[in-house]
């Protein structure tokens, strides 16, 4: 959620200071309360794909020479393995991405606004500029990504999600820096660890090939002013199918790599093929029923010859907004972005408030854009109040045996609510402001005319 | 004339048949042999353990044919088509009691049995058809033993033991079902194995409501063949059934102290023995004294094994048997013989036991003490804990060894695990004495192989090494437990789910009675495999674990409301993605245009209702709304009246 914010300098000590902070907590937290915490075992914090504790196991079964996919129990990546498996600080490691990830998205959001400003003021609508209100939106954004209490809960709860949504947030700031390995890098990385980030092939291809978001195009036919179409031309950055091919290039190198590096690691133990059941397999056939925040209770539930269809749609939901929404929103590839880590993090097998922390994060960058969306403080209310009576719930049906496994599902399913009506109200206003800014030019073409 | 010649070759031919198969008789009486034995054992507590031990053997088929007349056809089939090599199969109701019963003779530790059916099997098949053999297997005894062992066919249900259950066997397949309950209907096709059934003989006795009234009942059905195996191709199949029952005699109270009970055969099982079952080769009944008992009483009374004041038999007893090369030196168990060959109807067999003096001793124990309980609370996760403790008998072991090095108690574990117990192998903790211990110091060897979700249980087997000076020692799992989809939950989804017992053993110990036989020439079978050096075996309790219940009632709704979510997020996403502001408001202009009067007249009714001024339709966005929910409104009932008129004339 936007944090409301009121002190919008734009000085820097103010940001730093911020962000130290948050890390000292951080520290403080796991260094003072490592175990009374104990959000490792939270459902809404680590699940079957993130949890550390799965890790271990996965880890111990390797190193007394079984495969780590033996049994049901690791889910993850062999590469995870033979980085996090040795280290005994983990926590330590998930700060420092936390941080990372943050800086990333400051750093996203600088070029966002630089960007932004500069296309408006190509387009001249100078005027809806001075009209709202700047914030600097990747101080911002950085700055609710790391003192979200989701994040924190998170970075404490010995989960891998810190680094997956670390991951995602290089290859989206390498797109937006046109650095394409860096981009390729991130989002075969992204997509190994947690499979879902695949579709972020979209918003990556846009934003390597036509840069950061702009306001669309298509929406300014009227400028026929010669001054004004010579300054766009000069700025317009056309679509270049070269940096396209050298991602998809790079690509498939570090997927090869990838493969290799995995391969290796597995190969006294297991195969490739294995590795491919036991994490892609898993995550698209549900086989673990245990309860998470999201709405996949269902499969405990569904009639067993109606599961496969069930799982199908379920997954295809997911694909089938992926084009529309393309679409749509091309001309915005960061935003795209933002919405498809939403969707796959509120329809995934196994979500986890990690995955909420990073689109919060995310929808942050676009503070100035979004300036005008409704619902906020209701939506707002309802995350508060949800991940709030969804710990009570759970314990009210698992440790104490007083409560219904349908209390803890209906928390579930205002959840996904919630989450939803987010991405529907953000993909609306962003259009509004689409509109809005259309109607500004119109206004400023016609007024030069 | 050819019909008298045929007539005389036929004749001739029948008789050649007849005496053919005359011979054929004698040869089985010489090769087939079914015996009987009954053992009795007084208990520390009062109780009495009464084991049934019934055997039939055949040769090999290829030098005997396929032919019985004592050994169970069904057996027999189910040796040939399923090829097995050794088999056994257990159903038990209650605990055995290894505190006060005894946990290292040969008939504790080989006839206390988890509580449900215990079932193993070796097969002489290659590898890959094991897995099928057993399925094939487990259907067809429980076709035979009206159980519902056939449950065992599922993978989830049973393990491939590398080492510790049986060393050297790679075709074993072992499983079990603690929740089976073992009745008569289980105990009756038991016996239809036996020749003689329950009409004549030993098994005569078996009273249904004494058997079932007792303690601990364990039945067991145990198969050897070397049919299969061309290093032993003398060994033809050996049965072996046997029943184990503690039985708690009335007990006598004089002067407020409880006695050790008189016990008769009548007394215990309300029956007797009207004769040997005349297909046996030999009926036998023995009375076992503990060496613990034997030398307590040497304290007590006077010596002199024949002359004992202690106690004394109705029957006099036809031989005594004094176990030789014993473990502790003093104490030597007696095995007092009594033959029921010449018992008949008029003259029933009937033993009686009776004490004359009090006297107290105890089983000689396992070397440890084993429980197994459940750890944390809550359905999310928990942790198995195995203890070990000490008993008198490991007290004694010396605490150095010959080679000056520490003396070790090895002890091997063995554990299945059903998947929805998310065992975490790698928070196995040994703690000895209370100190935890690292993982190399204290394990010996370790195999597991973890549990798979609805596929496999997780295995652990596992060869602990300790000090023989140890108080106590423990080892501890974390768990987590699994959700079950609605359809895999019992019908009794709230009692809880089992993990059957672990198995414990202690390699460096054989069980093992060596008694001198006066007479050489009786050679009873029961007595030859107490003989048998054996591991000593104990199983830890059945732990029940509850699990959390989804909502069993509500399917539907949460199918329905799920799928509800799902088209919000669908419907409202597309919705907003092809909404156009502009052309809205162009589309919306033509049709103000167009729009006749009833849509007018809806809007205006629509305003009235909402108690609203009406607007006429103009190009504003409200009012536009109110237009299409007017026309909506419109084709719902035009489609209703339709439905209406079609289920009116076609119904």
């Amino acid at each position: 959620m936007e944090k409301p914010s009121e002190k919008s300098t734009k000085k820097q000590p103010w940001f730093w200071s911020s962000a130290v902070a948050s890390v000292i907590l951080r520290l403080v937290l796991i260094v003072y309360f490592p175990n009374t915490l104990n959000f490792s075992s939270r459902p809404e914090v680590s699940t079957p794909l993130t949890s550390l504790r799965r890790l271990a196991e996965g880890y111990w079964l390797k190193q007394s020479s079984m495969s780590p996919y033996a049994g049901s129990m690791y889910h993850g990546s062999p590469l995870l393995l033979s980085i996090l498996g040795p280290l005994t600080i983990d926590s330590l490691a998930f700060v420092i991405a936390d941080f990372i990830t943050a800086i990333l998205i400051r750093a996203i959001g600088q070029l966002l606004q630089v960007a932004d400003t500069k296309s408006l003021k190509s387009l001249g609508a100078t005027t809806h500029l001075n009209v709202s209100e700047n914030f600097p939106s990747g101080d911002i954004a950085a700055l609710v990504y790391l003192w979200n209490p989701l994040t924190i809960i998170t970075c404490l709860g010995y989960s891998t999600s810190p680094i997956e949504n670390l991951v995602t947030v290089l290859s989206i700031y390498g797109a937006c820096m046109r650095l394409v390995p860096l981009a390729a890098f991130g989002w075969v990385i992204a997509s190994h660890l947690s499979l879902y980030p695949v579709i972020l092939v979209i918003p990556l291809v846009l934003l390597v090939g036509s840069g950061l978001d702009t306001p669309p195009r298509k929406l300014f036919p009227y400028i026929d002013d010669d001054q004004i179409q010579n300054k766009k031309s000069s700025n317009q950055i056309i679509f270049s199918w070269r940096r396209v091919f050298l991602f998809f290039l790079w690509a498939s190198i570090w997927a090869f790599y990838v493969l290799i590096l995995c391969g290796i690691s597995l190969k006294d133990y297991s195969s490739l093929g294995e590795m491919f059941k036991r994490t892609y397999g898993f995550i698209l056939s549900v086989e673990d029923l245990s309860p998470n925040i999201g709405v996949l209770y269902f499969f405990a539930e569904v009639f067993d010859f109606f599961r496969n269809f069930f799982l199908m749609v379920f997954h295809i939901n997911i694909l089938f907004m992926v084009l529309p929404l393309a679409i749509r929103l091309h001309h915005r590839p960061c935003f795209l972005a933002f919405v498809y880590i939403a969707i796959s993090s509120i329809l995934k097998s196994y979500p986890s408030v990690g995955d909420s922390a990073l689109y919060l994060g995310l929808l942050s960058l676009f503070v100035n854009a979004l300036a005008d969306m409704q619902f906020s403080f209701f939506l707002f209310s309802g995350y508060l109040g949800t991940l709030l009576l969804s710990p009570v719930m759970h314990n009210l049906w698992i440790w104490r045996g007083t409560g219904n496994a349908n209390f803890y599902y209906a928390t579930a399913m205002a959840y996904a609510c919630f989450q939803i009506i987010l991405v529907v109200e953000s993909v609306s206003s962003m259009l509004n402001h689409d509109r809005a800014l259309k109607k500004c030019t119109t206004t400023v073409t016609k007024k030069v005319q | 004339m050819a019909r008298l010649l045929s007539i005389f070759v036929l004749l001739v031919f029948v008789l050649h048949v007849a005496s053919e198969s005359t011979g054929e008789v004698v040869e089985q009486i010489d090769g087939e042999e079914f015996t009987e034995e009954l053992l009795f054992r007084p208990l520390p507590d009062r109780k009495v353990l009464s084991h049934f031990h019934f055997e039939s053997r055949v040769p090999p088929t290829n030098s005997y044919g396929h032919h019985h007349r004592l050994f169970p056809k069904a057996i027999y089939q189910l040796v040939h088509k399923y090829r097995i090599r050794e088999m056994e199969l257990s159903f038990t109701q209650g605990r055995w009691n290894y505190e006060s019963w005894g946990g290292f003779d040969p008939v504790s530790s080989s006839n206390a049995k988890p509580p449900g059916v215990e079932l193993w099997a070796v097969f002489d098949v290659s590898p890959d058809q094991v897995d099928a053999s057993w399925k094939n297997l487990t259907h067809t005894l429980s076709g035979l033993f009206c159980a519902s062992i056939n449950f065992l066919e599922s993978s989830t249900t049973y393990s491939a033991p590398d080492w510790s259950f049986q060393p050297l066997s790679s075709n074993l397949r072992y499983g079990s079902l603690p929740r089976e309950a073992v009745c008569t209907e289980n105990l009756t096709p038991w016996l239809k194995l036996l020749p003689c059934r329950d009409k004549s003989g030993l098994s005569s006795l078996m009273d249904r409501p004494s058997i079932y009234r007792g303690f601990y009942h364990s039945q067991r059905l145990h198969l050897t063949s070397g049919e299969f195996d061309p290093m032993a191709s003398d060994h033809g199949i050996a049965l072996e059934q046997t029943l184990t029952v503690v039985l708690q005699p009335d007990a006598l109270e004089t002067r407020g102290r409880k006695l050790q009970p008189n016990w008769s055969m009548s007394s215990l099982f309300g029956k007797t023995v009207d004769g040997k079952c005349a297909l046996a080769k030999s009926s036998n009944v023995y009375v076992q004294l503990e060496g613990s008992l034997v030398h307590n009483m040497k304290g007590k009374g006077d010596e002199g094994l024949g002359s004992i004041s202690n106690f004394e038999f109705s029957v006099s007893p036809d031989r005594i048997m004094k176990e030789v090369n014993s473990f502790h030196r003093e104490h030597s168990s007696i095995l007092y013989g009594f033959s029921i060959k010449d018992h008949h109807n008029s003259k029933p067999f009937d033993l009686g036991f009776k004490w004359n003096l009090p006297v107290t001793w105890s089983c000689v124990k396992a070397p440890l003490r084993v429980s197994r309980f459940l750890m944390g609370s809550g359905n999310e996760r928990g942790a198995i804990a195995l203890s070990l403790q000490s008993t008198e008998w490991s007290q004694s072991l010396p605490k150095v060894d010959h080679n000056e090095e520490k003396c070790r108690l090895k002890v091997d574990v063995f554990q299945v695990v059903p998947w929805y117990i998310k065992v975490y192998y790698h928070t196995a903790k040994v703690y000895v004495d209370g100190v935890p211990q690292s993982f190399g110091d204290a394990i010996e060897k370790l195999s597991v192989s973890p549990s798979e979700d609805k596929v496999s249980p997780g295995v652990m087997e596992m060869s602990l090494k300790l000090p023989c000076d140890l108080k106590s020692a423990s080892l501890t799992l974390e768990f987590d437990k699994g959700f079950l989809h609605i359809d895999e939950y019992p019908p009794d989804a709230n009692q809880g789910f089992d993990i059957p017992s672990a198995i414990i053993s202690y390699p460096d110990f054989q069980t093992c009675m060596q008694y001198k036989q006066d007479n050489a020439s009786i050679k009873s079978p029961m007595v030859s495999k107490m003989q048998e050096k054996r591991k000593i075996l104990s199983y830890t309790e059945v732990l029940l674990v509850p699990l959390t219940t989804p909502d069993f009632s509500m399917p539907y709704n949460v199918i329905t409301i799920t799928c509800t979510v799902f088209a919000l997020y669908f419907g409202s996403l597309m919705n907003a993605l092809r909404r156009r502001v502009g052309e809205e408001e162009r589309l919306l202009k033509e049709k103000d245009k167009k729009s006749g009067k009833l849509p007018l007249l809806f809007s205006k009714l629509s305003a009235k209702l909402r108690g609203k001024p009406w607007d006429p339709p103009s190009s504003s966005s409200s009012s536009s709304s109110k237009f299409i929910s007017s026309k909506v409104v419109l084709k719902i009932v035009l489609i209703a009246a339709i439905a209406f008129g079609w289920q009116y004339y076609s119904g």
